[in-house]
């Protein structure tokens, strides 16, 4: 297969993995709620994550009243404040990104994209989702605790999230680590699911370079996840300890309110450098698939195959490589020594050259492409904007030069906002409205659609644009009210009423979203099984929604990559994956075998 | 028309390619990136990855908090020394813990050997034994705690021979690796079991996951062993002899 070509006398590969079998639900239980299906599994996970991220919606409402409005709601103090601002920090970087990418997304699509039955240990991945239940409702029990959830801001950081005088130190603390640390035992089950079965369970042909981007953002982000994860979760054991036990493996000696603690010698930098092991990495693991079902989406809605395959396979991978020593960018200002600021600087910055690889690359796929502006296409060319903001503000935040004066302002909140809340959640939109015909059967509405993507899309602009302004005129981030001060000019005030006002219409053209879902389940328009015209394997099986074992009888051959769209020669603007050379309709004039690869994938 | 092979018909065992040529074979291949490496170890080997991450971890912050507290370290030599008719003896309970352990992997490499030959009756007794030396290390790991909490008054908060940090590390990594000693004996007398009773020669489907059993459990559950056992060397050096 040197030059590319697939032979049409060429042999297809012989199964070497006899077929699984799966455990056949007898008992309504064991089909619909302790089902073992991966796409039950996926939706439980999509449901769970999309139910406690509005709670983090809610949460960041709450919490843009009060800067926007100080004084006006009298429900809101100080401490119901920080608490609202660590639980929906929390909240939408774990339990419904980490989750709904991985868990969620993770699930549906890679035994469907691989061509496998299902995931290689339905049974653990099933507990895999009710391990992640459980974290949840202990999560969202620490609102209910005596002294509320706890108020340590998101990070979490010692000394200051389990003294004296932080909100939730009673109750709320507790539970939020054991429901971090039974997170990462459920996700774990879930996330070695992943890894086995993307590595050891493809279908005949389905080698590693014809799998789709999508399936290698997952892939990798789970391994990253499989390797950071564990410094959280050891965080999270040892600052239990130091709550619960009274260890000082965090706690230094001091003195709170009037009082010295009983804690001595602690470090409370190594929770900043295990806790930010964890936390860079986090970041792809949310950004990672995200790049994956992008330049999917993107491919099918221009009619054009993805540009660079093989470089946009080892960008993904590099990029997950650079992830993990790039960790103490979050920590210029904890007083870590400064040289290591050199290294972590330099590190950070290397990052850009495979990210913007893939920029470019999704770029110069658009490039001549038949782009279709259908809503996921929509939303994944808001992505590329989006993305590319918050890129480019985390070169300033990358430099420690330029860090240092923006560190703790609100310039800081608008770079990740835009670079891992928006980015990240454009695309969960895109996957919702690209594959929801596949989960359902039915698509979803599209004017409505159009309502909610230019609404979401303007509208955080609107809010995060004037954010960085914010943050260069130096108000911080965190406070509960600035009050006056000589270096914030009042026009602060009037902006900050603004970005809420935009936060409220934001919120509400979700509520349209999600009543988009709700009723498109029952009444959308009958999708058929292939309404994109995709390539990849999810669009070619038998029913829709896929029954149990995806794909009815026969496990489907792969013939070619997932990017086959509008080659030469060929009549349909598309050739599925599975679909046998011989039957790819040729037009008059083409002779000669259809290409299948392009040369490059078997260099 | 294309070869329309899509029956069932098996491929052979793969052969294996040797060196570099062979890994970059089995990678761009389809199906199976590890050729001929059941889905049940692969998992092992993944996991046990990750929680060789929590290890290092848990030793890396072992190491900061050492490096960075004033009070003196306590001298491990004679915190863990027992004496026998009045002279005390450094480290010997954990030497003969390490002992132990190190010899439960043999048993093991034995019970996994047998377990390919499909020879249920020395299988299970080997897991057994293996099972009850891991019992044994717990049970001497447990004495060693009462005798450290009751008789020296070492706690995770405070102990009176120097840093506090020396409890609270103390029992936090061997309390994490005694747990994976647990559990791993737990898990070896249920194979054990199953071994014993032939489920795994009658492929009978497991109670939980309805996948039919076999061999291979016994080669995954000693990757596992063979990992707590290197741990615990790792353990045994930072904590022991540093």
């Amino acid at each position: 297969m040197s030059n590319g070509m697939l032979e049409e006398t060429q042999v297809i590969p012989l199964a070497e993995v006899e077929e699984v079998d799966l455990y056949h639900a007898h008992h309504w239980i064991t089909k619909y709620v302790f089902c073992q299906d991966a796409k039950v599994i996926a939706i439980q996970y999509s449901a769970t994550a999309i139910l406690i991220g509005l709670v983090g919606l809610v949460l960041s409402w709450l919490m843009r009243l009060q800067l926007g409005f100080p004084e006006v709601f009298d429900f809101i103090d100080a401490e119901s404040y920080y608490q609202y601002v660590t639980m929906h920090g929390m909240i939408m970087v774990i339990y419904l990104l980490t989750a709904l990418f991985l868990g969620g997304f993770g699930n549906y699509l890679i035994p469907l994209m691989v061509g496998a039955r299902d995931m290689v240990f339905p049974y653990m991945n099933m507990i895999s989702y009710w391990v992640y239940l459980l974290a949840v409702i202990v999560l969202t029990v620490s609102f209910f605790v005596p002294g509320g959830a706890s108020g340590a801001g998101w990070t979490l950081y010692p000394p200051q999230a389990i003294s004296e005088g932080t909100p939730g130190i009673d109750g709320g603390i507790i539970l939020m680590l054991v429901s971090l640390v039974l997170f990462i035992i459920g996700f774990t089950m879930g996330g070695l699911n992943y890894v086995v079965t993307v590595l050891q369970a493809r279908a005949r042909g389905m080698t590693l370079m014809r799998m789709p981007l999508t399936v290698w953002g997952i892939f990798v982000a789970t391994i990253l996840a499989l390797l950071a994860f564990p410094a959280l979760f050891v965080a999270g054991v040892m600052m239990l300890l130091d709550r619960v036990l009274g260890t000082s493996f965090f706690m230094p000696e001091m003195i709170v309110q009037g009082e010295m603690t009983s804690h001595e010698n602690g470090s409370p930098l190594l929770f900043q450098h295990l806790f930010w092991f964890f936390g860079h990495p986090e970041v792809y693991i949310v950004a990672l698939p995200a790049f994956g079902v992008v330049s999917d989406i993107i491919s099918t809605h221009a009619r054009k195959n993805i540009f660079g395959y093989r470089m946009m396979v080892w960008a993904i991978v590099a990029i997950g490589g650079l992830s993990f020593i790039v960790w103490a960018h979050h920590m210029y200002v904890s007083g870590m020594n400064p040289y290591f600021g050199f290294f972590f600087a330099t590190t950070t910055l290397i990052i850009a050259v495979p990210t913007a690889l893939k920029m470019y690359n999704w770029v110069l796929t658009l490039y001549k492409g038949n782009i279709h502006l259908s809503i996921p296409m929509l939303f994944c060319i808001a992505f590329i904007l989006t993305f590319l903001n918050g890129g480019i503000t985390g070169l300033f935040l990358g430099n420690v030069i330029v860090d240092i004066p923006l560190s703790d302002t609100m310039f800081v909140v608008a770079h990740f906002h835009m670079v891992m809340g928006i980015a990240p959640v454009l695309v969960i939109f895109a996957a919702i409205y690209h594959w929801f015909p596949k989960m359902s059967g039915r698509m979803l509405h599209e004017g409505w659609g159009q309502f909610h993507f230019w609404i979401t899309f303007l509208g955080s602009y609107l809010i995060y644009f004037p954010m960085h302004y914010l943050g260069f005129v130096g108000v911080p981030r965190r406070y509960f009210e600035i009050g006056e001060t000589a270096f914030v000019p009042p026009s602060a005030a009037t902006l900050n009423e603004f970005i809420t006002v935009m936060v409220l219409i934001v919120g509400f053209a979700q509520v349209v979203f999600m009543a988009n879902i709700i009723i498109s389940i029952f009444k959308g328009k009958p999708a058929g099984d292939n309404p994109w015209n995709a390539t990849s394997l999810e669009w070619q099986t038998a029913t829709t929604p896929p029954g149990h074992g995806n794909f009815g009888d026969e496990l489907p051959v792969v013939y070619r990559w997932a990017y086959a769209y509008s080659m030469p020669g060929v009549e349909a603007d598309f050739v599925p994956q599975n679909m046998p050379p011989g039957e790819v309709k040729r037009t008059d004039s083409a002779t000669g075998p259809v290409a299948e690869d392009p040369p490059e994938l078997h260099q | 028309m294309a070869p329309q092979d899509t029956s069932t018909t098996m491929a052979e065992p793969t052969s294996l390619a040797p060196g570099f040529a062979g890994i970059a074979e089995d990678w761009s291949s389809d199906q199976r990136t590890f050729k001929n490496v059941p889905w049940g170890k692969a998992m092992m080997w993944i996991f046990l990855l990750s929680d060789t991450f929590i290890f290092s971890s848990f030793l890396v912050g072992y190491m900061k908090v050492r490096l960075s507290t004033t009070t003196p370290w306590p001298n491990p030599s004679e915190v863990f020394a027992l004496s026998f008719g009045g002279e005390p003896i450094p480290p010997i309970l954990i030497a003969i813990m390490t002992f132990i352990l190190i010899t439960s992997s043999g048993t093991m490499v034995l019970a996994v050997n047998y377990g390919y030959r499909k020879d249920k009756n020395k299988t299970a007794l080997l897991l057994l034994i293996t099972a009850l030396f891991g019992a044994s290390f717990v049970g001497m790991q447990a004495f060693e705690w009462t005798k450290l909490i009751v008789d020296e008054g070492v706690r995770p908060w405070a102990n009176p021979m120097g840093a506090s940090q020396f409890g609270s590390v103390f029992f936090m990594i061997t309390g994490f690796h005694g747990f994976h000693v647990s559990v791993g004996v737990l898990f070896l007398i249920l194979v054990a079991r199953k071994v014993w009773r032939g489920d795994y020669d009658t492929e009978k489907r497991g109670f939980f996951t309805s996948r039919k059993g076999n061999y291979e459990i016994v080669e995954t559950m000693g990757l596992y062993w063979h990992f707590v056992d290197l741990v615990w060397v790792f353990i045994f050096a930072f904590f022991y002899l540093w």
